[in-house]
């Protein structure tokens, strides 16, 4: 495997980050830092990886291992390419959240949870994303797909599929964040 | 429709740039107050506004300001708490996505008021492309020197950034929110102290939510004793309400408070009504944490008064018969929803953001999600029913921070309100296994069923 | 100074005391149970909520009680504040209702503990649980594993009191164990296997309250109630030296750090006190470690009953649970 180490313009992105906190207080930029790094280094959070976080910020790899662990963006084992993530919590569910997981289920031929063979897609559900007016709703990296009906789940599919690229919440030309 | 003040300007095409947003009276609180006033003054005129806190605890915005620890020697900071994640809540999305320089001149002017020389906007991670834009827009207001060192050429510096959380709605409730701010786990602390005296870095901090810190241009704009006038007693100003569920015309509404309940739901200008042609079932009035409420409560008090959207009228009748204004999440059922499912989606969603720091709530929210799966999918019997009552009881008030009580209340408040609907899933076990049950076969009471 | 009534015993304390830290002033049943908070480990307390008590009178100046129940550890006394602990029902039930939430995923399975007989949750189960469970669904199960060579982890008798986070924070040098994930889903846990190892480590098994942390020098060896504590010491370069040796014959079966009358060690010994000096020849013994008498493991006891004690401490029972408002049994 080869070294964990952001590219140079990920590293100058990274030490401007966290040249937002005061003196001593690094370790604020702990949670933009992993979304940094999971958008680099393939969509999820690696041991290797987090301990070179931890070492940008001079913190000991357990407080990596501690924040990573309790939030749900991190993801510290590998997804697939396209994650997607649908909201099932009860607005979205009065509006018929479980049917498109259901249609999600059948047509990429993956329980919730699971990663289609081909490494495209990896199906979750989740809980509430702030968006019950527009339910039901899913996520995709940072893209935000509403007002959902199984047609429209069928052409996302396709469209994500075509396009072949990984889904992040960051994008690789981030001016910030 | 109401006066606007938040969404007046909406839909005017590029709002959300810097250019035309001044155009439209844009960062006219910060020349007012940078200029004109001095940081007392402004706190003042929040004050004297009556704001309440518009993220759901409804705390007096004036006096939150005016517990911050001033003669402390450590830097000031306000964080403006944009970690919408109550269930039913999505204004402050809407409000940065469509106009985010509005929270960018309410920063300005309350860090101003505060002393505050840096400040953060905590976002939700999700929210990651509303992040972009605000950003962005800060960028723009860099470059228009209205952030940075000597802003509109007065003593006044103001650094501004963003920063982005990583999924955990826990981090909503304030300390949890600097927890998570200093690169922390999002476990809520223990209070003494609190933020206004050790906050953020252990310095004096103020947290407020985006709502709230919009609201303070219009206040210096317009003056505290004006915008106060807008409302209805204690209940001043304008809110905006995230309405969803069974309704014709879901979204965000900026409502003037003291709006009837009635016309706000079945009003062409807001809600427009029940889809489908259905009948309303229940209301959760102000996100998912706020007691439900049944239709012939939440359209007039227990006094037969009508209910108005105000902080005082809807919670008229204590948890007996009234709920919480909140954070103005607005969920409707119509006649066909099952409030145990609904009920059981909340419980999961509270047992899946519980911190897990302190026993009830970390314990007590796994274990009234099991039982409502159980009555949920057939599973459940009699006893179920009262033992979710006393779980609930025993989360309420004995945990570190609100959480618990979040989510002991919906559980309290639906089988007060529909325990006839839970025995119905009880007794009944073969009528309820589609989750669809109810589409299918309107429900009626178990009372009633047993006599047929 | 201030002063502080609790249930019904005016005690005067420093400014700045806990609730919890005035009620142990006082002693007997007054105290409030406590499974986190631990005097010398800084910044513990306020998370298993066993030590809720009532506010009736906030301080002499605001008389208002407060709102809801507090967590004793972490609330300083006011003067003239009024605290209610075993005379209010309210607290006795939200307490019942903590320990049940405690046992609720705890596997009970103290007849293979090696804990039981020194167990703070067994203590507080049998003073404040119900013979009966309400809880039907599966347990959270993890499985046992090894942190460090000389410390096993059942990570399913966790109650994540966080003491022994503390324990590596303040006591050693560098922490490479933590909490993971969240809610009832958290775990103590090195993430990626990785030992903990430095001189103070042992000390995690002390203030465990429960099995979760065990030494693995000790292990099966023997109930606790069958070996006899001494108190010990030698001459130690990296600690206080000051010790508690559980032994059967001649044979030294475990080393401890010594526990006040609270259970929480005052001073801390290094991992070669603990396990590198477990013969009776390396210790200066000081006599026979005085055992509770209500505890198990005073059972063979050894210790001459001093009987004008006993007539005390029994006379005091009876006065007090005359007066006592007894919680009602829920054993149903």
């Amino acid at each position: 495997m080869s070294k964990v180490e952001f590219s140079p313009d990920t590293l100058a992105l990274a030490q401007r980050i966290i040249k937002r906190y005061p003196e001593g207080r690094q370790k604020s930029a702990l949670l933009p830092l992993l979304h940094v790094a999971q958008a680099e280094f393939d969509g999820w959070l690696s041991p290797e990886t987090m301990d070179y976080v931890a070492s940008l910020l001079n913190i000991k790899p357990i407080e990596v291992y501690e924040v990573a662990s309790f939030y749900t963006m991190y993801n510290l084992k590998p997804v697939g390419k396209c994650l997607i993530e649908v909201c099932r919590t009860g607005p979205c569910w009065l509006r018929g959240a479980d049917d498109i997981v259901e249609h999600f289920e059948k047509k990429l031929g993956i329980k919730e949870g699971e990663t289609t063979a081909d490494g495209v897609f990896t199906l979750k559900t989740v809980e509430c994303l702030g968006s019950c007016g527009t339910a039901p709703m899913l996520q995709c990296g940072s893209d935000y797909y509403e007002n959902l009906t199984t047609e429209k789940v069928d052409t996302l599919i396709e469209k994500l599929r075509a396009s072949g690229n990984r889904s992040t919440y960051m994008k690789s030309n981030m001016q910030e964040l | 429709m109401g006066r606007q003040i938040l969404l007046e300007h909406i839909n005017v095409p590029g709002i959300n740039t810097f250019d035309v947003y001044r155009k439209h009276g844009g960062y006219a609180s910060v020349e007012k107050a940078l200029k004109t006033m001095t940081p007392d003054e402004v706190t003042e005129e929040v004050k004297k506004s009556g704001l309440r806190g518009r993220g759901g605890a409804g705390f007096p915005a004036g006096m939150k300001w005016s517990f911050l620890d001033r003669k402390s020697e450590k830097p000031r900071y306000l964080v403006c708490n944009a970690d919408e994640s109550e269930p039913g809540t999505f204004k402050d999305r809407y409000l940065m996505e469509r106009i985010p320089h509005v929270l960018i001149e309410g920063m300005i002017t309350s860090s101003y008021a505060l002393g505050a020389k840096t400040s953060y906007i905590y976002v939700r991670g999700e929210y990651m492309y509303v992040i972009r834009i605000l950003e962005q827009a800060i960028q723009e207001a860099y470059a228009k020197g209205f952030l940075g060192k000597n802003i509109l050429g007065t003593d006044y510096s103001l650094d501004l950034y963003v920063q982005p959380g990583g999924g955990a709605y826990i981090c909503g409730e304030e300390t949890a929110l600097l927890e998570s701010l200093e690169g922390k786990r999002g476990n809520p602390r223990l209070k003494p102290p609190f933020p206004a005296v050790a906050g953020l870095y252990a310095s004096p901090t103020v947290v407020n939510n985006v709502e709230t810190i919009a609201a303070v241009c219009s206040i210096v704009n317009l003056g505290g004793d004006e915008y106060a006038k807008i409302g209805i007693g204690k209940s001043t100003g304008t809110k905006l309400i995230s309405a969803s569920g069974h309704i014709n015309k879901p979204g965000v509404y900026e409502i003037e408070l003291g709006l009837p309940v009635e016309e706000f739901i079945y009003s062409d200008q807001y809600c427009g009504g029940i889809w489908k042609g259905r009948k309303m079932k229940a209301v959760v009035a102000g996100g998912s944490s706020v007691p439900i409420l049944p239709t012939e409560l939440i359209l007039k008090t227990a006094k037969g008064e009508p209910r108005l959207m105000t902080y005082e009228s809807l919670s008229d009748g204590g948890f007996v018969s009234g709920t919480m204004l909140g954070s103005g999440g607005f969920i409707v059922m119509d006649e066909t929803s099952c409030i145990v499912r609904n009920l059981w989606t909340f419980t999961r969603f509270y047992h899946h953001e519980s911190c897990g720091q302190c026993s009830p709530c970390r314990e007590g929210t796994g274990w009234m999600e099991k039982v409502l799966h159980r009555i949920e999918h057939g599973h459940g019997h009699e006893g179920d029913i009262d033992l979710l009552v006393d779980v609930a009881k025993k989360i309420e008030g004995n945990t570190i921070c609100p959480l618990g009580d979040a989510a002991a209340w919906p559980v309290a408040s639906a089988i007060r309100h529909f325990r006839e609907e839970f025995e119905y899933h009880v007794r009944y076990p073969e009528k309820v296994k589609n989750p669809k049950h109810f589409e299918l076969e309107p429900f009626v009471p178990a009372s009633a069923l047993a006599t047929v | 100074m201030a002063k502080v009534t609790i249930d019904g015993i005016e005690v005067e304390v420093a400014d700045g005391t806990t609730i919890l830290n005035a009620a142990r002033q006082i002693g007997g049943e007054v105290v409030p149970p406590a499974m986190c908070y631990y005097s010398t480990l800084k910044d513990t307390g306020g998370k298993c909520r066993v030590c809720l008590v009532k506010v009736t009178q906030g301080s002499a100046k605001d008389p208002r009680p407060m709102p809801k129940l507090v967590a004793s550890c972490r609330t300083p006394v006011m003067d003239g504040m009024v605290v209610q602990n075993i005379t209010s029902p309210e607290v006795l039930e939200a307490r019942k209702g903590v320990v049940e939430f405690l046992l609720l995923n705890h596997p009970l399975d103290c007849p293979v503990c090696d804990q039981a007989g020194e167990c703070d949750l067994q203590n507080l189960s049998y003073e404040h649980g119900v013979g009966k469970t309400r809880y039907e669904e599966d347990r959270r199960t993890f499985e046992k594993i090894d942190i460090g060579d000389k410390i096993k982890l059942h990570m399913t008798r966790c109650i994540l009191c966080y003491r022994c986070t503390f324990v590596a924070d303040q006591l050693t040098n560098e922490r490479v164990h933590g909490v993971l994930n969240r809610g009832d889903a958290s775990e103590i846990s090195t993430y990626i296997e990785k030992a903990v190892d430095n001189d103070f480590s042992g000390n995690m098994i002390d203030v465990c309250p429960v099995g979760a942390l065990t030494d693995k020098t000790f292990r099966f060896k023997s109930r606790v109630w069958f070996t006899k504590p001494l108190d010990a010491h030698r001459n130690c370069d990296k600690c206080c030296g000051k010790v508690v040796l559980w032994t059967k014959g001649d044979d030294v079966l475990r080393v401890s750090a010594r526990k006040d009358q609270f259970n929480e060690v005052k001073e801390y010994i290094c991992n070669e006190c603990r396990y590198d000096h477990k013969d009776m020849k390396d210790w200066t013994v000081e006599g026979p470690r005085h055992i509770d008498r209500h505890s198990v493991i005073s059972q063979n006891h050894y210790e001459k009953i001093d009987m004008q004690k006993l007539k005390l401490d029994i006379d005091r029972q009876l006065t007090f649970q005359k007066g006592k408002q007894l919680p009602e049994t829920t054993n149903s």
